[in-house]
């Protein structure tokens, strides 16, 4: 039996050095199927890190990354892993500007990705209903011909959202996803994240605390690329630890 | 499938691109043969030939903008892939001298049998005929794409790193076949062309010929690139160029997109050269030189990248201007192209093409509420819905809003 069974994800000593300097030092975390992940961590703890060897951009100099219990990540490129079922949202919101919302979602659609299936691409009706869908989850349905750079930075944070879901991935990791919301926005990000969650397993990268509160879920906490502390919320703020290491300063 | 992809190709407003050039096709060969000499409406045979040429020209600037205006490759080595389909015509027409040469022999081209050259070499071969020439076009333009794309995408390598190569590659063959040894006629190249399938290359129904298959070749283009860039690979090819590490995220081959629109680019640009060796009536390894590739970049700047029309535009005002310098101010051609491309770059970053979309802009701002700002005149805006058009708007006919 393998060890990463009825896992999502399955992290076991992973690390990685650029220029001797450790991002990652022998971090072990696992995600289960349908379960929300919260990550949180200083600067430099090696969040974006972490998303980067899932995704295939960085390649672990050790350690173990299985997806779905038996695909070996670390063997895959990006896009590979994408058509896998991973979906990344990045940081700083990377939607495609000079298309349209509309065309932003319709290239992220679950559809064939070869090259003469996308020549020779149209939209049937189910595609179009499911775009149509995903515009009302996200709330850009009044903004389907706009360009997505004219969208304001919410908008695009939630296009972003839209483009994930309709990659249809099994597991989506989301980094900093409220980071330039209003209030209302990181609520209603909040709950939209726990509707996904339900389906789907994701993991979240957030700097920004009453949202993980929203969140409501398992909270691992990284410094220094490797976990902290883990549990609860509440478990995790109140660890001297990490008090002194993030939430201190 | 494939239907549905042409319709969408031609229900844009390439459609009235692709009637205009079939048009010219038709009417500029008729004016030149049916309308005697000094009646109204006669054009002489040396302006077909120039405007067949510039045909040539503005084909080779809309294979490059599909690479670099809708791709982000910018190649700086497209003249390369001109060149050899140039070589692989004009071999066609070496062949076809025959015994008319210099040396009258009846297999070995002239300068082959100067260098003393026995037999004819194996890739020589089988250019008597026409069809295989023409496969030849096609495939080593297609084939040396295909394989450097391979490797220079595969590794990744964008940017001026990716232009860096391309120059490189059209100054190797440059060099290659400047070399006696190659069997291209080296230094002269090939020249003293007699006939194109049977007919001679002078005659002026040749000529004429030879202009409507130009219009009719860059017809095609139009039509592939915009069945291509109207398709959902277009969008993909612009996500490439403007969120390349996105695109990937997105589950797309990065590297397969970017070879695509290579390869397809470089058969066109092949296929452009082969039509434009006739019409010039020699190719040489000049052809081949580094200041060529860039040239075509900036015809392409100067019409509009990311649009179909823009390079059409820019290829053949910039050489009618290049024709019209380098006879009056032969001194100042270069430095005025030199300055030409800093202008636009500098004032008009879309290109004429943009320079007119923006004038479509603002009447139509105008229109919805009228301002004391100068009016464009109309009759630009008119030209402008119909060739204004950008790379964002070209998957929808939706009226981009003015910054």
């Amino acid at each position: 039996m393998h060890k990463a069974q009825d896992t999502m994800l399955y992290l076991d000593g992973v690390s990685v050095a650029f220029d001797g300097f450790k991002a990652l030092n022998n971090l072990s975390i696992i995600v289960r199927p349908a379960e929300m992940l919260a990550i949180i961590g200083p600067n430099g703890a090696g969040k974006t890190t972490m998303m980067d060897i899932i995704t295939g951009k960085t390649r672990p100099d050790a350690g173990d990354v299985y997806f779905d219990g038996r695909t070996d990540l670390t063997r895959l490129d990006e896009a590979a892993i994408a058509n896998l079922g991973i979906g990344r949202k990045f940081q700083k919101p990377t939607v495609f500007e000079s298309h349209t919302v509309w065309d932003n979602l319709e290239m992220a659609l679950k559809t064939p990705r070869g090259i003469f299936a996308t020549l020779f691409y149209s939209a049937g009706g189910e595609d179009i209903a499911r775009i149509e869908e995903i515009l009302e989850t996200v709330r850009l349905a009044d903004r389907r011909d706009d360009l997505a750079a004219d969208l304001s930075h919410g908008q695009k944070q939630w296009l972003e959202i839209g483009m994930l879901l309709a990659q249809d991935p099994k597991l989506l990791l989301v980094d900093e996803p409220v980071a330039g919301m209003t209030d209302a926005e990181t609520v209603e990000t909040a709950r939209l994240l726990k509707e996904i969650a339900e389906t789907r397993s994701v993991v979240v990268v957030e700097h920004d605390m009453s949202f993980v509160r929203d969140l409501a879920t398992r909270v691992v906490c990284l410094a220094e690329g490797s976990v902290l502390a883990e549990g609860t919320l509440e478990q995790v703020s109140a660890n001297p630890i990490v008090i002194e290491r993030y939430l201190g300063r | 499938m494939i239907t549905q992809a042409l319709l969408r190709a031609l229900d844009r407003k390439a459609i009235w691109l692709v009637a205009i050039l079939f048009a010219l096709a038709v009417a500029v060969p008729a004016a030149n043969l049916l309308i005697p000499p000094g009646q109204p409406g006669h054009v002489p045979t040396y302006i077909v030939t120039l405007f067949g040429k510039y045909l040539t020209y503005a084909m080779l600037a809309l294979a490059l903008d599909l690479v670099w205006g809708y791709c982000g490759i910018l190649s700086l080595g497209h003249g390369a892939f001109f060149a050899l389909g140039g070589y692989a015509m004009g071999m066609y027409l070496m062949r076809q001298i025959g015994t008319r040469g210099v040396y009258a022999h009846p297999t070995l081209p002239d300068f082959m049998v100067f260098l003393n050259w026995k037999e004819l070499p194996w890739y020589w071969q089988g250019f008597d005929q026409f069809w295989f020439a023409a496969l030849m076009i096609v495939l080593v333009p297609g084939l040396l794409a295909f394989v450097f794309g391979f490797f220079a995408f595969r590794s990744r390598v964008t940017g001026v790193y990716l232009s860096i190569i391309t120059q490189a590659m059209t100054f190797a063959l440059l060099l290659a076949f400047f070399r006696n040894d190659m069997g291209f006629g080296g230094n002269n190249g090939l020249t003293d062309f007699k006939d194109i399938l049977g007919q001679p290359v002078q005659a002026a129904t040749t000529r004429g010929a030879l202009f409507a298959a130009s219009a009719i070749a860059l017809a095609l283009s139009v039509l592939v690139c915009s069945m291509i860039v109207n398709s959902k690979l277009g969008k993909v090819m612009v996500a490439v160029r403007d969120a390349e590490s996105r695109t990937r995220f997105l589950g797309y081959r990065v590297e397969y997109v970017k070879l695509f629109a290579f390869t397809v680019s470089a058969i066109m640009a092949g296929i452009a050269g082969a039509l434009y060796v006739p019409q010039v009536g020699i190719i040489n390894p000049g052809e081949f030189e580094p200041a060529n590739s860039i040239e075509v970049v900036i015809w392409t700047a100067v019409g509009g990248r990311g649009t179909i029309v823009g390079p059409i535009i820019g290829a053949v005002l910039v050489n009618m201007g290049k024709s019209y310098f380098t006879g009056a101010l032969p001194e100042l051609w270069l430095f005025a192209l030199g300055a030409l491309f800093i202008f636009v770059t500098l004032f008009l970053p879309k290109g004429i093409v943009g320079l007119l979309g923006q004038g479509r802009d603002m009447t139509h701002k105008q229109g919805q509420a009228p301002s004391p700002a100068a009016p464009s005149p109309p009759a630009q805006a008119a030209i402008a819905a119909e060739l204004g058009e950008d790379p964002a708007t070209l998957g929808d006919a939706q009226p981009k809003p003015a910054e």
